[in-house]
């Protein structure tokens, strides 16, 4: 039977850890450069800086587009009727449940700002069109109502909402502030 | 699949001579540099626009805003004047040890059309960024072509793609700049592979015989070039962080303009002895010539050199003529980056003589009418040896090889 030999850590022991481990943090030092320098660059981050939106030029009714770090974002100032349409829907019922007033600022829920790529396959889905007169996504039907949420076809959630914020009744700032990291 | 075999054979168990000195470890940090160069290149071409409206905007733009950019381009541009360095250390090496003798003239022409690969590599970078030094090196170099006879303009007319330097110039040295580093690295393969196809050259320059003479490639050669490679990557370091544009040109930080020629026209450093030897000889063609023969004798070395001796150890005349060859590339060197007058062209005439008279006069008689000194039995003997003073008397036999 073999005699199991406890002894203490020798110094060979200390020094190959010690190398391993100044190595390990050596090669973190060299690769880190590399794959950072694929991150967006100065110029990118600032060329995607909030930006500020006028509202008050848009009727009730329409459906303005903008654009903000290079993604479409519909901006809809919504009538009476679509209001009511999106609110009394029973949201367990939907297939991305989540209640109008969760994607409206509260006091501006005439007011309706989402990020018009299709959670499907990323086309810009066409405006006040539809079943729901929301929006229909012409790559595969995709159907979603006046709150941007999907009902119908193979998207498989809500179309996204922005960082924004109302900075007056008329303005608003998509884009948090202080978001400038990568 | 044979590969892990391969590696094992070739640098684990490799018998490699004893006595083996630092000189011998600068392969190995050309490789690394040859590696450090393609991945900060690649690196660097996922931002580089190479287009004369923007490219000198896009390198300003990596060193700016590019995450680390600043340190990937200094890494790339003070590693090509390391690669130089590097590569001009290990040249003289096999020079002085006589590496080139036979069996190993292939691996030395081998290593010729790495150093012709590696300029022309390194002259299409420089273009890269354009800036005022970037465009006029690009005239000059290419209307070198315009000397010869019959056919030179219409060659410079297809090199630049255009009536001048421009746009198609650019954007083909770009293509051609990310090509050839991987055709290096292919020679590189080759040279390796002739390499041990005759085994390495020592500093006492005689073949190992028995076993005695040679120990396993890892752990000895891997930890003593990886200790110089060490060394090596302070100096780089050293340029990089702390005076990254030392080497360069300021002017290159001029944007390029086809109107206004710079006052000094000068290459990096690890062109300017060739480009003494240009501008030393005052006829247009002979003086292209001379700088296209200058690296090309290179290439006939092993042929010129008549003594079978090889190494300068045991060549008391030839280290002489050699110390003196080192200083005349040195001083052409210094002479390339002053202008063109007075005392500096009596100088760089003399030195260009004296560079072609050391391949074509001095070796060649040297080596028959040297009395050179009497080579050790083997490297283990030489080897032990070593560590006595010059006058003491031979050790004891006691040790003494087997066979």
């Amino acid at each position: 039977m073999t005699a199991i030999a406890t002894t203490e850590p020798t110094r060979r022991d200390f020094l190959y850890i010690a190398t391993g481990t100044v190595a390990a943090i050596g090669t973190a030092g060299v690769l880190w450069p590399l794959i950072a320098q694929m991150n967006p660059d100065a110029s990118t981050i600032a060329a995607g800086a909030p930006v500020e939106v006028d509202l008050s030029p848009v009727p009730e009714g329409q459906t303005i587009k903008v654009f903000w770090r290079s993604k479409p974002i519909f901006i809809a100032h919504r009538t009476k009727k679509q209001i009511e349409d999106a609110q009394k829907v029973d949201v367990a019922k939907l297939p991305d449940p989540q209640p109008d007033s969760a994607r409206v600022k509260p006091g501006h829920d005439q007011w309706q700002v989402l990020i018009a790529i299709c959670t499907h396959l990323g086309c810009i889905p066409l405006a006040e069109q539809g079943p729901y007169d929301g929006y229909f996504c012409p790559c595969h039907g995709s159907v979603y109502d006046t709150s941007g949420r999907i009902r119908q076809g193979p998207a498989p959630a809500n179309l996204a909402l922005p960082p924004y914020e109302f900075i007056s009744d008329t303005k608003i700032r998509i884009g948090a502030t202080g978001s400038a990291a990568a | 699949m044979p590969v892990a075999g391969l590696v094992y054979s070739s640098f684990v168990v490799y018998p490699t001579p004893r006595n083996l000195n630092y000189w011998w470890t600068f392969g190995a940090i050309l490789t690394f540099m040859l590696g450090v160069q393609i991945v900060t290149g690649v690196v660097l071409a996922m931002h580089y626009t190479p287009h004369v409206d923007f490219a000198f905007n896009s390198v300003e733009q990596i060193m700016r805003d590019v995450n680390y950019g600043w340190l990937l381009r200094y890494l790339h541009a003070n590693g090509a004047s390391m690669f130089f360095f590097a590569a001009y250390v290990h040249m003289f090496r096999g020079m002085y040890y006589g590496s080139y003798k036979e069996p190993r003239e292939v691996l030395w022409i081998l290593g010729v059309i790495i150093l012709l690969l590696m300029i022309m590599t390194g002259f299409m970078g420089y273009v890269l960024p354009w800036g005022q030094m970037s465009f006029w090196a690009a005239t000059v170099i290419t209307n070198l072509f315009s000397a010869i006879p019959l056919v030179g303009e219409s060659i410079v007319t297809w090199l630049w793609g255009g009536y001048a330097v421009g746009n198609p110039t650019l954007n083909r040295f770009y293509a051609l700049h990310y090509l050839l580093p991987f055709v290096i690295a292919g020679v590189v393969v080759l040279h390796i592979w002739a390499l041990h196809m005759v085994g390495q050259n020592n500093p006492d320059g005689i073949e190992p015989v028995t076993e005695r003479d040679t120990v396993a490639f890892t752990p000895y050669a891997t930890l003593k070039d990886a200790f110089l490679t060490i060394v090596f990557c302070i100096l780089f370091a050293w340029l990089v962080f702390y005076t990254p544009n030392y080497l360069g040109h300021s002017d290159n930080y001029i944007p390029a303009n086809p109107s206004v020629t710079p006052t000094h026209i000068v290459p990096e450093w690890y062109y300017l002895p060739f480009y003494a030897i240009l501008r030393a000889i005052p006829n247009k063609l002979l003086g292209v010539v001379a700088l296209g023969a200058s690296i090309v004798i290179l290439a006939f070395l092993p042929w010129l050199d008549t003594s079978p001796v090889r190494s300068a150890r045991y060549r008391p005349l030839y280290r002489q003529f050699f110390w003196l060859f080192f200083i005349v590339c040195v001083g052409l060197g210094w002479l390339g980056s002053k202008p063109p007058e007075g005392a500096y062209v009596l100088l760089a005439r003399i030195f260009t003589a004296y560079y072609f008279a050391y391949f074509l006069i001095i070796l060649p008689v040297l080596g028959r009418v040297e009395k050179t000194k009497p080579l050790p039995a083997s490297i283990s003997q030489a080897v032990l040896r070593q560590g006595l003073p010059a006058g003491a008397p031979a050790p004891a036999p006691g040790g003494t090889p087997r066979a």
